[in-house]
């Protein structure tokens, strides 16, 4: 006797979208605090020092090395905790790109200099 | 034909790496916004996606090298400082830049908006980039996470473009030069 073939009742499941939306919160934090240690950077001398990795390229490459350690482990942590999950992705989105918004604005140097 | 080894490395951060990034930016725009725009996409053929999984990860090597040789060869060369009692700054583009009242805007406000805004796009292009890899096709089923990346690839178009913009104006203002001269094709005495 032939089996019939099987169908699917339902479509496939869509990944939940955690993975995703850890992603894009984690890059707008990344992005905000680089803006954010940048100005720090510009208005305090020890700031300033402190973020002196590398002599040659001066306090931009602490700013730029501790703001991706930041979305790096952000991305991570969030990651391991929504991976499996569907998140409020609508909030998420509005969170991010507001964080990257006000980061891309905070780096024109006449708005960084108002504060 | 000559040029000069921070000339030439200027040219490959500026015009190889950021050139060909912004030029890749356009085409995954293009690619990203008519995957977006529809309501339900259809699913891209397997060939079609793995080239546009490789497509971005080759954009976030040139954003990252972009940036990267920027921060690390090219701008410690930009912002040396002159030793005491130097009168030609020609080699000291940031002081050079520095040195008048007419050119001083192109450091402190162009250069000081580039060093900090570039980095935008190797993030977002990042993100963009990985979050079509976890999905693949099933992105088709997220119209909000498509949208989210479609803005992401556009601030990192924006990004570099301005990183890219005012990169080409500041080095014709105050070039970066100087290292040892490289021969390029030797020319003919007229």
């Amino acid at each position: 006797m032939n089996t019939p073939p099987r169908v699917a009742l339902h479509p496939r499941t869509a990944l939940p979208n955690g993975s995703g939306a850890a992603a894009i919160l984690s890059a707008g934090i990344g992005a905000f605090a680089l803006a954010v240690l940048s100005i720090a950077a510009d208005k305090s001398a020890l700031v300033k020092s402190s973020l002196n990795f590398y002599g040659p390229t001066g306090p931009l490459s602490g700013v730029t090395t501790v703001a991706i350690l930041l979305w790096i482990v952000t991305w991570v942590i969030l990651e391991g905790r929504w991976r499996s999950r569907t998140v409020a992705i609508g909030r998420i989105n509005a969170a991010a790109l507001a964080l990257l918004g006000l980061g891309l604005l905070l780096t024109f140097p006449p708005l960084a200099d108002i504060f | 034909m000559e040029m000069t080894a921070r000339g030439l490395w200027t040219v490959f951060h500026g015009m190889g790496f950021g050139g060909l990034y912004l030029l890749a930016c356009s085409g995954a725009l293009v690619e990203l916004y008519f995957f977006t725009a529809s309501p339900q996409p259809p699913p891209p053929a397997p060939n079609q996606e793995r080239f546009l999984k490789a497509y971005l990860i080759a954009m976030v090597v040139l954003a990252w090298v972009a940036v990267l040789s920027g921060a690390y060869i090219v701008y410690p060369w930009y912002r040396a400082a002159p030793p005491p009692g130097v009168a030609d700054l020609s080699m000291f583009p940031q002081h050079l830049l520095l040195s008048s009242s007419t050119t001083s805007g192109w450091h402190s406000l162009g250069m000081e908006w580039k060093e900090h805004v570039a980095w935008f796009a190797p993030i977002s292009i990042t993100t963009v980039a990985f979050v079509f890899i976890r999905y693949g096709r099933d992105l088709r089923n997220h119209r909000q996470l498509r949208a989210a990346v479609l803005c992401f690839a556009l601030v990192s178009f924006l990004a570099a473009g301005v990183a890219g913009l005012l990169g080409a104006v500041i080095n014709k203002q105050a070039p970066v030069q100087g290292g040892h001269t490289i021969q390029l094709r030797a020319g003919e005495e007229k």
